[in-house]
């Protein structure tokens, strides 16, 4: 089976389902590559992963990684990227919501896929994305006081305006003794 | 006359207690290996047999701090990982000497970014860099003959004397 057959398969299956329970204009469809994408409202997120799980049709059983990308813009600033999975089918769908600038917030995936919960840490340390109802929303790879040393706030290294070499301060090394 | 003509003729040497100290120091050089990335693939070639460490007297690689001589890092260093190399180096005891191993120890080396130590020299004493991304187990060699070399004509005394420090 060709790569373009795949999608055709998989549009087959998902947009119909996704149309039948949210209405087709609740979201837009992007193909590239013979990968589909599909952008859902940020609200409706956790509706339709919970959808695409529990539908006997597609079955969506994993999720394979969940990515968040900062365009650095005034509106729907952070883009998070969830990609799915169904084992059963081998569909792979990706779908995408935007969040704004101010306070970020995203609901959880944590209650159907386990997978989420160390993914959505990492973006949430990474770019600061606040996903409610996720159980242990702490920082991944920097340390836990990792703060702006003028401010005291919070710092994300991924967003767009986080200098690359870092803040001076924000990142204690040991005193060179001898 | 050399020295084994020497020896062969009176059976004994003369030479400085200093010296003869420094000459078993720089042949009994125990490393701690630190292989936090790619260079600890060289770093185990330079101990296997092609290459062969055990020339130099340094093939027996001590994975305790307390019982090591010379501090390899091999590796990136992070801010984070920063504070472990650190407390491995006060753990070894008096005399000890560090080889930074490769770029990305010696100066942060591809890794231009906020979370790599651009440079370990920034917290520990560095005897010895070594460069090369990551370095030929030869080069690695070198390095370490290098440390001989500053072993051999190091002011050598029976007892190291330093300032004790306490190690949380």
């Amino acid at each position: 089976m060709t790569s373009a057959e795949r999608l055709e398969q998989v549009k087959n299956a998902v947009l119909p389902v996704l149309a039948g329970h949210f209405g087709s204009d609740t979201f837009s469809i992007t193909e590239h590559r013979n990968e589909l994408s599909v952008t859902v409202p940020r609200e409706r997120l956790l509706e339709v992963a919970d959808v695409l799980k529990n539908t006997p049709s597609l079955h969506f059983d994993m999720l394979k990684d969940v990515c968040a990308v900062d365009w650095n813009r005034r509106k729907q600033r952070f883009e998070l990227i969830y990609n799915f999975w169904s084992l059963d089918f081998n569909y792979r769908l990706r779908v995408k919501c935007f969040t704004e600038e101010k306070a970020p917030h995203v609901d959880s995936l944590v209650p159907l896929y386990g997978s989420a919960n160390w993914y959505e840490r990492e973006a949430y340390d990474m770019h600061g994305i606040i996903f409610d109802g996720h159980p242990d929303l702490r920082r991944m790879y920097m340390p836990e006081d990792f703060l702006d040393p003028v401010s005291g706030e919070p710092l994300y290294p991924l967003r767009k305006d986080f200098p690359m070499m870092g803040i001076p301060g924000s990142l204690p090394l040991p005193e060179r003794k001898p | 006359m050399g020295l084994t003509d020497q020896l062969e003729r009176d059976g004994f040497l003369t030479t400085t207690i200093e010296a003869a100290i420094n000459w078993a120091r720089k042949n009994s050089v125990w490393p701690m290996p630190l292989g936090i990335s790619c260079c600890a693939i060289e770093m185990m070639a330079f101990a296997g047999p092609r290459f062969d460490v055990a020339r130099f007297g340094s093939e027996r690689f001590s994975f305790s701090p307390r019982q090591s001589d010379l501090l390899i890092v091999a590796g990136t260093v992070t801010y984070k990982m920063a504070w472990v190399v650190r407390k491995i180096y006060d753990q070894m005891p008096d005399p000890k000497w560090v080889l930074s191993m490769g770029a990305c120890a010696s100066s942060g080396g591809m890794f231009r970014s906020y979370s790599v130590v651009q440079g370990i020299d920034q917290f520990i004493p560095v005897d010895v860099f070594v460069a090369g991304c990551p370095p030929r187990p030869e080069n690695l060699i070198q390095g370490l003959m290098a440390i001989q070399d500053k072993i051999q004509h190091s002011k050598g005394r029976l007892i190291e004397r330093s300032t004790p420090e306490l190690v949380d």
